[in-house]
C-alpha cells in the first residue's frame, strides 16, 4: 500500500503492481519487529507456556495442604521455588494463578475491544441522538476512578473471579468506543469514504471494509495497555478479597496471603508480584513495539 | 476566569447526574428489598418500614429518584448500616487522609519525574536514557498492592523506620506516617509522568525559540528551565490530569494495606460489611473529587501558559 501512494517511487518509475506488493512486503518483513516488541513477545510468550503447560506436569496440587512435604521450603529439584505456609508447591500455584489473571484479563480485553470498537464505529458514523448519550457515558467513566467503578459494581454482583470479569467488562468498553468514535468522525470526512458513499456502497460495507481498517489500530495499541491494566485490576480485586477466594491461586491474592508471613519468608511475596511485574513488562515493551510499528511512515 | 469557572461548573452537571443516576441505581440493582439491603440483616420491622416510607420505594422510580436528589441536596445520604451515623458525616472525616495522601503522591511523582526526564532527555539514546525508559516501564507494571506490601513490611514492620498504620495527628507526623503509602501510590503516575515530559522536552529543545535563547547567548541552565522545561511542563499537567483519576482510584488499595483512615479503606470496608449507603456515599465523593480536580488541571494551564486564555 504505501509503496503505490509513496510519491518518489511514483516519480521515479511508476512500479507494477507486483513489483509494488513485494515492495510492501519487504517494508512489512523489515519494520514489523523490532527490538521492544520482539523481547516483549518472547516473554510473553514463555510466561503464556508457563501457565498453559506447567499444570499439567506438575505433579503438585496448587490447593491441597501438604504439612508432610514440609511448609516454607527453599527451593530443591522437587519443589523449584519452595513451598508455601501449607506445604505447596509455589511454583504450581504461580502456574494455576496465572491461568486466572491471563485468561480473565484477556477475555475482558477481547470482549471490550469488540463491543467497544462497534459502538464507536457506530456512534461516530450516525452522530445523532445515541451519539450524544454516549459521550454523556464516555464523561461518567472517565470521572469515575476506574478501580472506584469497578469495586461499586463488584458491591452489586458481590465477591468473585467471575464478577470481576463482568464487572471490567462493564466499564471496560467505553474507553474504545471514545477512541475508535474520535478516529471515525475523522475518517468519515476523508475522501476515500466519500468516494465509497457515492459509489452507492452500504452504510455497513463503509463503515466495515473502509474505516474500520483505518481506525482499529489505534484502539488495538490501547488494548495491549489496557491488557496490563486488567492483569493489574483482577489480581488487585483478588487481593483486597473481592475476586478470587481461597484456596484458589491468583497472583493478588497470594501476595495478600503472604502478609503475615513476609518476616518468616519473604519470597512468598515476591514471587506472586514479579510474575505480574514480568508479564506487565512484556506487554508495555509489544505496546511500545506495535505503536512504532503501526506509526504511520512519512 | 470567572465566567470560565462558571461555565465549566455548568458542563459538570451532565456527568454529575449521572453519578447520581449511578448510585441512585446501586443500591436499587442488589437482588432483594433496598431497604432490607441498606438497613442490614439485623434490621427490625419497624426501621424496615420507615425507611421503604421514606424511600417512597412503592413510588415510581423517578419519583424515588426525585427524593434521592431532594435529600441528597440537603446533604442526607442515609445512615451507615453499621455505626448508625449519617454518611455525609463520616465521608467528612475520612476526606482529610485521602486528600493528604492524593496531594503527597503527586508531589513525590513530580519530585520523581523531572530529573529522571530531564536525565533521559539530556542524555538520549545513551545508556541513563536506556536506564530511565526501564525505570518507566518496570515502574508502569508494577502492581501498587505488591509494592505497597514490599514497602509496608520492609520498612516499616522489620525495619520500624515507619509506623505500620494510621495518619498521625500533626503535619510532620502525617508527612512520616504517609510516606510509604504515598511512594507506592506515586510510582505508577510518575513512570507515565516521567515518559510524557521527557518527549515534551526532546521536541521542545528542538523548536525555534530555543535555538534563538541560545543563540542570544543564554547560558544553558537558564534556556532549560525557561525556555525548554517551563513549556514542557504544559502537555504534562494534561497527562497528569487524566491520570489523577487512577490515582484517586489507587487509594482504594494502598488506604488498605497501610491502615489509612480515608474514604477508599472505607468503600472496601464497606463491601464487606454490606453497608451500601456508605459505598453510595463514597462513590459519589469519588465522583465529585475527581470532577473538581480536573476543574483546578485546567486553571493551572493558566499559571504555565499565559496565551491561554479563559472565555
Amino acid at each position: 500500500m504505501s509503496a503505490v501512494t509513496d510519491p518518489t517511487t511514483t516519480v521515479a518509475a511508476p512500479p507494477t503492481i507486483a513489483a509494488a506488493s513485494s515492495v510492501a512486503a519487504e517494508r512489512r518483513r523489515h519494520s514489523f519487529w523490532n527490538p521492544p516488541l520482539a523481547v516483549g513477545a518472547a516473554i510473553l510468550a514463555a510466561m503464556v507456556v508457563f501457565v498453559v503447560v506447567y499444570p499439567m506436569i506438575s505433579p503438585h496440587d496448587p490447593t491441597e495442604p501438604n504439612f508432610a512435604a514440609g511448609t516454607f521450603l527453599g527451593p530443591s529439584r522437587e519443589h523449584l521455588l519452595g513451598t508455601d505456609n501449607f506445604g505447596r508447591d509455589i511454583l504450581t500455584r504461580l502456574a494455576y494463578g496465572g491461568r486466572i489473571d491471563l485468561a480473565l484479563a484477556s477475555v475482558a480485553t477481547l470482549i471490550t475491544v469488540l463491543v467497544g470498537s462497534a459502538v464507536g464505529l457506530a456512534t461516530g458514523y450516525f452522530g445523532g441522538w445515541v451519539d450524544t448519550l454516549m459521550m454523556r457515558l464516555v464523561d461518567f467513566t472517565l470521572t469515575m476512578p476506574y478501580l472506584v467503578l469497578v469495586i461499586a459494581i463488584v458491591a452489586i454482583l458481590g465477591p468473585g473471579t467471575l464478577n470481576i470479569l463482568y464487572a471490567i467488562i462493564l466499564v471496560g468498553w467505553v474507553s474504545y468506543a471514545r477512541i475508535v468514535r474520535g478516529e471515525t468522525l475523522v475518517a468519515r470526512r476523508q475522501e476515500y469514504v466519500e468516494a465509497a458513499r457515492v459509489t452507492g456502497m452500504t452504510d455497513r460495507r463503509v463503515m466495515l471494509r473502509h474505516i474500520l481498517p483505518n481506525v482499529v489500530t489505534t484502539a488495538i495499541v490501547f488494548a495491549t495497555a489496557d491488557l496490563v491494566l486488567n492483569i493489574l485490576l483482577a489480581s488487585s480485586l483478588s487481593f483486597l478479597g473481592l475476586g478470587t477466594q481461597p484456596p484458589n491461586p491468583e497472583w493478588g491474592l497470594m501476595v495478600a496471603e503472604a502478609r503475615d508471613f513476609f518476616l518468616k519468608d519473604w519470597r512468598l511475596m515476591t514471587y506472586p508480584g514479579l510474575a505480574v511485574l514480568v508479564t506487565g513488562a512484556a506487554l508495555g515493551l509489544i505496546g511500545d513495539g506495535l505503536a512504532q510499528t503501526l506509526r504511520p511512515k512519512g | 476566569m470567572l465566567a470560565y469557572i462558571a461555565r465549566r461548573l455548568v458542563q459538570m452537571v451532565p456527568v454529575l447526574f449521572l453519578i447520581t443516576l449511578f448510585v441512585f441505581f446501586l443500591v436499587r440493582l442488589v437482588p432483594g428489598d433496598p431497604a432490607l439491603i441498606m438497613l442490614g440483616n439485623r434490621a427490625t420491622e419497624e426501621n424496615i418500614a420507615k425507611l421503604r416510607a421514606h424511600l417512597g420505594l412503592d413510588q415510581p422510580l423517578w419519583v424515588q429518584y426525585g427524593r434521592f436528589m431532594g435529600n441528597l441536596a440537603h446533604g442526607d445520604l442515609g445512615e451507615s448500616v453499621r455505626r448508625g451515623e449519617p454518611v455525609t458525616g463520616i465521608i467528612r472525616d475520612r476526606l482529610p487522609p485521602t486528600l493528604f495522601l492524593v496531594g503527597y503522591a503527586l508531589l513525590l511523582s513530580t519530585v520523581i519525574s523531572v530529573p529522571l526526564a530531564t536525565l533521559g532527555a539530556l542524555h538520549r539514546e545513551r545508556w541513563p536514557d536506556q536506564a530511565v525508559r526501564v525505570f518507566a516501564l518496570v515502574a508502569l507494571a508494577m502492581p501498587t498492592y505488591w509494592i505497597g506490601m514490599m514497602l509496608l513490611q520492609t520498612f516499616a514492620v522489620k525495619l520500624k523506620a515507619f509506623p505500620v498504620a494510621g495518619y498521625g495527628e500533626t503535619l510532620p507526623e502525617h508527612l512520616h506516617s504517609l510516606f510509604l503509602p504515598a511512594l507506592a501510590l506515586a510510582l505508577g503516575i510518575a513512570s507515565v509522568l516521567t515518559r510524557s515530559l521527557r518527549n515534551a522536552l526532546l521536541e521542545t529543545m528542538a523548536a525555534d525559540h530555543v535555538r534563538t535563547a541560545r543563540a542570544k547567548g543564554l547560558r544553558s541552565r537558564k534556556v532549560f528551565t525557561w525556555h525548554v522545561m517551563r513549556n514542557s511542563l504544559l502537555s504534562t499537567v494534561t497527562i497528569l490530569g487524566i491520570n489523577l483519576a487512577f490515582l484517586i482510584g489507587g487509594t482504594t488499595i494502598i488506604e488498605t494495606i497501610f491502615g489509612i483512615p480515608g474514604l477508599g479503606q472505607l468503600i472496601v470496608r464497606s463491601i464487606f460489611d454490606r453497608d451500601y449507603p456508605i459505598i453510595q456515599g463514597v462513590t459519589l465523593a469519588f465522583g465529585v473529587l475527581v470532577m473538581l480536580v480536573n476543574l483546578l488541571t485546567d486553571l493551572s494551564y493558566a499559571a504555565l501558559d499565559p496565551r491561554i486564555s479563559y472565555q
